[in-house]
C-alpha cells in the first residue's frame, strides 16, 4: 500500500472547495439573458384540469410566457417513460399510463405540475405564478397503499383496481409444501414507512438553447447526466442526443432522487429555445417535499416455516407497493427485482415464493431511494427471523446461526447467486463489539434508571454494483448496467480519468485517483477526475446501486490495464526491449534482468514526441478506454446491532449504541467508507424513528417541510462503532462489494428489533416516534393488568 | 429600490436590492458569493449561516435592507491569507462533508459555536447544532470536526 | 416573499405613528417567524416596521425583586445573562432552549409574546412567573394578555417595550419537543413565589398558553413532584396532530410537570 494508494485513509482531494464556499453547484450557475421558471403545481390530489387563463399571469410585471401541457403537446413532447418492464403473473404487461410533464387532462398528486412561468427574476416568476388562474374540478383521492386497490377512485382510466401489476417470484408449490411440513410458522404484518430523500441541495436545473448551433445545454443535479441526456432524447424528444449536453457539476446528495429524469429539467431545455432565453428553476425545499420522488411505502404481510430446530423451511411474502401517481423512470423495479430477489436474506431457505402488487395513489410518485427495495427485504426477513426467535425461545444470534449461508457459491430461490461472504464472521464481530454478554447486567442497570433497554439485530444483504447487462436486461430493465473509463495520460504524465459514474458526495476525486496512483505509482494530486459532462465523458450510467466502485472503478482499472499495456510497448521501443521482458512496477519501467530503467514521465512523454518509436509498429499516444460489465451483482453484508433505551413516562427512544460490521470486500479508502455507513445508518435510524411521509384523506402531504417531517438532527444520533470483516469480491478485478446503501439497508430492523426487545411485544410500526412508543407501552401495560 | 451597504468578508459592499430580498439573495445574486447555500424554506437547515456584527444567523431568515450598515462574514471570508481557517483544516482532515452542500452553514455554525463555548463536549456540539441539518454524514465525523477544531482554535493541537 | 415598503424608525414613539398611520403594517423584531411566513407568502403586509433601529429596546436589569427584559432583548442575550441566571435561572434555561443558536441571535422575547404561537416556549414563562407587558401605552397583565392562539391584548399600534417579572422563589420550565419542529409540543412552566404557585402550559392548547390550576393547587399543598401523582388533563381541550394525540399531550403534561417541579 502506497501512501495515497488502495487501502489508505487520504483526505479528500475535492474537499477543498467544499470548505472554502468554492464548490459549482447547478443554482450558482448563470447564464447571459438568463431568465426563470415557476412552477405551478396542483393543490389538489386529484382533479381535472378544466382550464387555464394565463392573462392575470400575463400581465405581472416581468413575466414573459406562460406554458402549459397544451404547448408540449403541440410541440410533440413526449411524457416521463417507466423503465423497468415488469410482466403480471398471468403474463399480462404492466400498465404505466402516460406521464406528462405539464398536466394534460388530469393532475394525479398535489404538486403535480400544471404549468411552468417563465419571467425576468424569480420573484416576477412567482408572482406571475401565484396569479395564473387555473379552474380544476376536484376528485375524491387516493392516498392509502392498502386501499388503493379496493378504492372507488381511479387514477388512471388504463388501471383497473389502480393496480400496474401483480408480480411473482420464487416457487408456490414448493412454499405451500415447506409450510404443510413446519413445525413453527411465523406471521408477521409490517408497513414500510414512505420516505422523503431530502438531499440538501434542492433539485436545480438551468436550460440553454443556442440557435447557431441548434443545441441545447442543461446544467442539472443529477446522479446520471448521460442516461438524463437519453430519455430526454429517445423518449420525451426534446433534441437529438449529439446536440444535447448535459451537465451534472458539483451535486449536493442524491440518494436516488436525482437519478430520475424528471418534468422540471425537461421543460427549462425545452423552454429555453420557446423563450430564447437560458431558463433556470431552483426547487423551494416546500416543492422538493412534493415533487422529489419518495421512497419506500409498502406493506406486507409475512410468514416463516420453520422446523422444530428452527430451521428455516420456507418464507411466504404479499407486498402491496404504492408507485404514487405514476410510475417513476426505475420505480417499478424497485418493489421486484431489486426486493424480492434479496428475500432470502443471509440464510439457506430452501423454498419461497413472493407476490408484489403495485398500485397507483394520489400521491408523489415513488421511487429509488438509498438501498430501493433491499432495505424492505431486509426489513421483512430480519424482522421475521426476530420475532420467530422470540416466539421459540432461541437466542436470536442462534437462529441467525443456524440458518445463515455457509458454502459459496449460493443460489437462493429468488435468482441471486450468492459469490462470497462470511455472516458468521461479522455476525461474532458485532456480538463482541457491542458486548452482547454483557447485556443482560446493562439492561437491568437500564431497568433501576426506570429505563426499557432493548438490543436488536440485522444481518443484513444487498446485491450491488448494478450488474450484469445481460441480467438485468433478461429481467425487464430499459438499459445495460456497465460503466465506462477512459484514462487520458499527458505527455508530462499527469492523467485524466473520465468516468461515466457520477460523485455527489462519494469522494470518487479522491478514491478513483488513489486507484491510479496505486498502479501507475504517481501520486494522487498528479490525477483529475473528470465526471459529469456528456461532452467530456463519452457515456455513462452513473451513480445508485452502490455501483461506483465494482463497475465504476472497475471500468477505469480494465482502462489501466491497456494503458500500461501501452506504455509497456512504448517503453519496450525506448529501452530496445521485448515488450514481453518490460515490466512496471511503481512507476519504473525495467527490462527484466538488466538495470535499464525509464520512469513513468519519460515514457509518456516519448509516447507523444514519438521520437523513439517505430510509428508503424505502435501508434503514438498514451489514451485508452474500456466498457466494463460485471459478471454478476456484488454481495455487501453484515450484522448491525443496535441498543435502544426507552423512556416509559415518555415514549422517548435513545439510541445507546449502535455497532456495524460490514463486508464490503476491498476497501478503497476507510475514511470514506466509514462516512458512507454514518450517513447510511443515519437515514436508517431516521426511517426507524422519526421519519414519515404522511398524507391526509384528501392527499395534501402533512408532512411537507422541516416542520413536520423529522429529520434526524445531531442530537438524535450517537456516535457509531463500526468494523469490517472482509471477504473479496470474486466478480470484479478490484474485489469491491459496495458500501453507499449498507447502512440504510440495515439500520431500520436493528433499531425497531432493539425496540421490540425493549417492549417486550412487536407491536409497534416505524416510525416509532415517541407517541407511538408510550401507546405502545401502555397497551401492554393495559393488556398485562388484563390478564 | 432602497441601497444597501455593509462590509462583506472586510470588503465595503453595497447594492440596490427589493425591501424583500433576503441577505442570502443579496449576498448569492448581487455580490456572487456562492458558497453560502439554500437548502429549505421554513429556516430550519442551516446551510445559509453566515455571521453578522460576528454572530451566527440564517442569511435566509434576514431582509438584506437589515443589514445596512453591517459586518458580514460568509464562507468565502473563512480563510485568511490563503490559509484555511483551523475549523475548515479539521472538516477535511475527520472527513466531516461529503456533497458539500450543508458544509458551508456547518463551518460557519461550527466556528461560532467554538467563539462561544470554547472546547465543547460531544454532546453539547450535538446540541449546538440543532439549527445545522446534514443528510449525509450522520453527523458523526462533523460532531469530530468540531471537536478537533475547537481544540486548535483555543491553542491546542 | 410579497413586496412590501420597509422602515427603520429610531424611537418607539415614531414606530407606533409608522404603524397607525399604516393600515397593513407588521412590526419586524427578530424576524424568526415573521420572516419564514412572509417566504412561504402566508402573509402580506404592505409595511415592514424594523424595530431593530430603536435604542434601548434590550436592556436587561434587576430593579428590587423585578426582572426587567427590554422586548428587543435575544433570546442568546436572555439565555447568558448573569442578571437573570441569578434572578431567574428557569427563565435563562428556556430561552437556551429556543430554537437553535441562530434563531437565539435573532429571535426576541418581545416578538415571541407578541406573536404568541401555541407552540412558543415564552408565552409558558410570562404566565406562569405572572409577568407584566408593558407596551407604549399600558401595562398589561399576562393573565389578560394572552387570549387565543396567535391572538394577544394588544391593540392596533400598540408595541411591546419590557416584560417584567416579579422574581419566585423556585421555577422550572421542562419542554417536550416536537421531533421534527422542535417547538414544544408540551412545555410546563411552574414557579412558586410566597404562597402563589402557577402552572402554565405550551404546545398544548388549542387556545395556546393556559394555566391549569388543578396542579396548582395540588402542588400549594405540597411543592412537591409527588403531589401531582394522580391528576390527569382533560384532552377535550388539547391540540392533536400527526405528532401528538391531543390524549398523549395530555398525559405529557403530566409527565413534564413533575419533571419541572422536581428541577424548579
Amino acid at each position: 500500500m502506497t501512501a495515497t494508494g488502495i487501502g489508505a485513509a487520504v483526505p479528500r482531494k475535492e474537499d477543498k472547495r467544499f470548505i472554502t464556499g468554492a464548490g459549482h453547484y447547478t443554482d450558482d450557475m448563470n447564464r447571459p439573458g438568463q431568465a426563470y421558471a415557476y412552477f405551478v403545481r396542483s393543490p389538489y390530489a386529484h382533479a381535472w384540469v378544466k382550464g387555464i387563463d394565463a392573462r392575470s399571469a400575463l400581465a405581472v410585471d416581468g413575466v414573459l410566457s406562460v406554458l402549459t401541457g397544451e404547448n408540449l403537446a403541440a410541440d410533440s413532447i413526449g411524457g416521463l417513460p417507466a423503465g423497468w418492464a415488469i410482466t403480471s403473473k398471468d403474463g399480462s404487461p404492466m400498465v404505466t399510463p402516460p406521464h406528462p410533464c405539464l398536466a394534460q387532462g388530469k393532475v394525479r398528486y398535489v404538486g403535480d405540475p400544471v404549468a411552468v412561468v417563465i419571467a425576468e427574476t424569480q420573484k416576477a416568476a412567482r408572482d406571475g405564478g401565484d396569479a395564473l388562474s387555473v379552474d380544476y374540478e376536484i376528485l375524491d383521492a387516493v392516498t392509502e397503499t392498502g386501499q388503493a386497490q379496493t378504492a372507488s377512485v381511479r387514477v388512471h382510466d388504463e388501471a383497473p383496481r389502480n393496480t400496474a401489476f401483480e408480480w411473482e417470484i420464487g416457487d408456490k408449490a414448493a412454499t405451500d409444501a415447506a409450510f404443510a411440513a413446519a413445525k413453527h410458522v411465523t406471521t408477521i404484518d409490517i408497513v414500510n414507512n414512505r420516505l422523503v430523500p431530502n438531499a440538501i441541495e434542492p433539485r436545480a436545473a438551468l436550460g440553454e438553447f443556442d440557435p447557431g448551433t441548434d443545441s441545447f445545454t442543461l446544467y442539472t443535479t443529477s446522479q446520471n447526466p448521460h442516461v438524463a441526456r437519453l430519455v430526454m432524447s429517445a423518449f420525451l424528444n426534446i433534441a437529438p442526443e449529439h446536440k444535447l449536453r448535459v451537465i451534472a457539476p458539483d451535486v449536493g446528495g442524491g440518494f436516488g432522487s436525482k437519478i430520475y429524469v424528471y418534468p422540471e429539467e425537461t421543460v427549462c431545455v425545452w423552454a429555453s429555445r420557446k423563450v430564447g432565453r437560458p431558463v433556470k428553476w431552483t426547487a423551494e425545499r416546500s416543492e422538493s417535499f412534493l415533487s422529489d420522488a419518495h421512497g419506500r411505502d409498502h406493506i406486507t404481510h409475512a410468514e416463516l416455516a420453520l422446523d422444530e430446530r428452527g430451521k428455516f423451511l420456507g418464507f411466504r411474502v404479499k407486498t402491496v407497493a404504492n408507485l404514487g401517481g405514476y410510475a417513476s423512470l426505475f420505480a417499478t423495479g424497485v418493489p421486484t427485482y431489486l426486493y424480492a430477489t434479496l428475500l432470502s436474506g443471509q440464510y439457506d431457505i430452501p423454498a419461497i415464493h413472493a407476490e408484489v402488487d403495485a398500485v397507483y395513489t394520489n400521491t408523489t410518485p415513488v421511487d429509488a431511494y438509498r438501498g430501493a427495495g433491499r432495505p424492505e427485504a431486509t426489513f421483512v426477513i430480519e424482522r421475521i427471523v426476530e420475532v420467530a426467535a422470540r416466539e421459540m425461545g432461541v437466542d436470536p444470534a442462534t437462529l441467525r446461526k443456524r440458518n445463515f449461508v455457509k458454502k459459496f457459491p449460493h443460489q437462493t430461490p429468488v435468482i441471486m447467486l450468492y459469490d462470497a461472504g462470511d455472516y458468521g464472521a461479522s455476525l461474532a464481530k458485532a456480538m463482541e463489539l457491542i458486548d452482547y454478554k454483557g447485556f443482560a447486567k446493562r439492561r437491568r442497570k437500564s431497568a433501576k434508571n426506570g429505563k426499557l433497554r432493548g438490543i436488536g439485530f440485522s444481518t443484513y444483504i444487498e446485491a450491488c454494483g448494478i450488474a450484469p447487462s445481460q441480467a438485468v436486461g433478461s429481467l425487464g430493465a430499459g438499459v445495460g448496467l456497465w460503466e465506462s473509463a477512459e484514462v487520458r495520460v499527458n505527455p508530462t504524465g499527469n492523467v485524466e480519468v473520465l468516468t461515466g459514474s457520477h460523485s455527489h458526495g462519494q469522494g470518487h476525486e479522491t478514491t478513483f485517483a488513489q486507484l491510479v496512483s496505486d498502479r501507475l505509482g504517481i501520486p494522487i494530486d498528479q490525477v483529475e477526475i473528470v465526471h459529469g459532462d456528456t461532452d467530456k465523458v463519452q457515456f455513462g450510467m452513473g451513480t445508485y446501486g452502490s455501483r461506483s466502485g465494482a463497475v465504476g472503478m472497475s471500468a477505469i482499472d480494465r482502462a489501466l490495464d491497456k494503458v500500461i499495456d501501452k506504455a509497456k510497448k512504448v517503453a519496450s521501443h525506448l529501452m530496445e526491449a521485448d515488450p514481453g521482458d518490460i515490466e512496471f512496477k511503481e512507476g519504473s519501467f525495467t527490462v527484466a534482468g538488466t538495470d535499464k530503467s525509464m520512469a513513468w514521465a519519460e515514457v509518456s512523454l516519448n509516447a507523444y514526441t514519438a521520437h523513439g518509436i517505430s510509428t508503424a509498429e505502435l501508434e503514438p499516444g498514451l489514451k485508452e478506454g474500456a466498457f466494463y460489465d460485471p459478471t454478476n451483482f456484488t454481495f455487501p453484508a453484515g450484522c448491525h446491532i443496535c441498543e435502544v433505551e426507552i423512556d416509559e413516562d415518555t415514549g422517548v427512544t435513545e439510541i445507546v449504541d449502535y455497532v456495524a460490521v460490514d463486508d464490503f470486500g476491498t476497501v478503497i479508502n476507510p475514511m470514506i467508507v466509514e462516512g458512507q455507513v454514518h450517513g447510511g445508518v443515519a437515514q436508517g435510524v431516521g426511517q426507524a424513528l422519526i421519519e414519515n411521509a404522511v398524507y391526509d384523506e384528501s392527499g395534501q402531504l402533512v408532512s411537507g417541510s422541516y416542520m413536520d417531517y423529522g429529520m434526524p438532527r445531531a442530537d438524535d444520533l450517537p456516535s457509531f462503532r463500526l468494523g469490517f470483516t472482509m471477504t473479496e469480491c470474486p466478480s470484479n478485478p478490484l474485489g469491491i462489494k459496495g458500501c453507499g446503501e449498507a447502512g440504510a439497508i440495515a439500520a431500520p430492523a436493528a433499531v425497531i428489533n432493539a425496540i421490540t426487545d425493549a417492549l417486550g411485544h412487536e407491536d409497534i410500526s416505524m416510525p416509532a416516534t415517541p407517541q407511538k412508543v408510550w401507546q405502545a407501552v401502555r397497551s401492554h401495560r393495559f393488556a398485562e393488568a388484563a390478564e | 429600490m432602497p441601497t444597501v451597504a455593509m462590509t462583506v468578508n472586510a470588503k465595503s459592499v453595497s447594492g440596490e436590492v427589493e425591501t424583500r430580498t433576503l441577505l442570502v439573495e443579496f449576498v448569492r445574486d448581487q455580490l456572487r458569493l456562492t458558497g453560502t447555500h439554500v437548502g429549505c424554506d421554513t429556516s430550519q437547515c442551516g446551510a445559509c449561516v453566515v455571521h453578522v456584527d460576528g454572530r451566527a444567523v440564517k442569511s435566509c431568515t434576514m431582509l438584506a435592507v437589515q443589514c445596512d450598515g453591517a459586518s458580514v462574514t460568509t464562507i468565502e471570508g473563512l480563510a485568511a491569507n490563503g490559509e484555511l481557517h483551523p475549523m475548515q483544516a479539521a472538516f477535511r482532515e475527520h472527513h466531516g462533508l461529503q456533497c458539500g452542500f450543508c458544509t458551508p452553514g456547518m463551518i460557519m455554525s461550527a466556528v461560532d459555536i467554538v467563539n462561544r463555548l470554547g472546547v465543547p463536549s460531544e454532546e453539547t456540539i450535538r446540541e449546538e447544532l440543532e439549527g445545522n441539518i446534514c443528510r449525509c454524514t450522520g453527523y458523526h465525523n462533523i460532531v469530530k470536526a468540531i471537536g478537533a477544531g475547537a481544540r486548535v482554535m483555543n491553542g491546542g493541537t | 416573499m410579497y413586496a412590501f415598503d420597509y422602515h427603520r424608525p429610531s424611537s418607539v414613539r415614531q414606530a407606533a405613528n409608522m404603524l397607525k398611520s399604516n393600515g397593513e403594517a407588521k412590526l419586524l423584531a427578530g424576524g424568526q417567524t415573521l420572516i419564514p411566513t412572509l417566504k412561504q407568502r402566508l402573509a402580506a403586509p404592505e409595511v415592514l416596521i424594523d424595530l431593530n433601529g430603536v435604542e434601548g429596546l434590550d436592556v436587561i436589569e434587576l430593579k428590587g425583586r423585578t426582572l426587567h427584559v427590554g422586548a428587543m432583548a435575544r433570546h442568546a442575550d436572555v439565555a447568558n445573562s448573569e442578571v437573570v441566571k441569578e434572578a431567574i435561572p428557569a427563565l435563562a434555561a428556556l430561552a437556551e432552549g429556543i430554537g437553535d443558536p441562530h434563531v437565539r441571535h435573532c429571535g426576541t422575547i418581545g416578538g415571541s409574546v407578541a406573536n404568541n404561537d401555541p407552540a412558543a416556549d415564552y408565552p409558558a414563562a410570562l404566565l406562569a412567573l405572572g409577568a407584566t407587558i408593558h407596551t407604549n401605552e399600558r401595562k398589561i397583565g399576562a393573565d389578560e394578555f394572552f387570549t387565543g392562539m396567535f391572538e394577544t391584548a394588544l391593540e392596533d399600534g400598540e408595541i411591546i417595550t419590557k416584560i417584567t417579572f416579579p422574581v419566585p422563589r423556585r421555577a422550572a420550565y421542562s419542554k417536550f419537543p416536537n421531533p421534527a419542529s422542535r417547538y414544544a409540543l408540551v412545555g410546563v412552566f411552574v414557579s412558586k413565589r410566597g404562597s402563589e404557585i402557577r402552572v402554565a402550559v405550551t404546545g398544548a392548547g388549542a387556545d395556546g398558553v393556559f394555566r391549569l390550576p388543578g396542579f396548582e393547587d395540588a402542588l400549594s399543598k405540597r411543592f412537591a413532584a409527588k403531589s401531582l401523582d394522580g391528576l390527569t388533563v382533560d384532552a377535550d381541550d388539547l391540540n392533536g396532530d400527526i405528532h401528538a394525540s391531543a390524549e398523549y399531550r395530555a398525559h405529557l403534561i403530566g409527565v413534564m410537570a413533575k419533571r419541572a417541579v422536581a428541577a424548579a
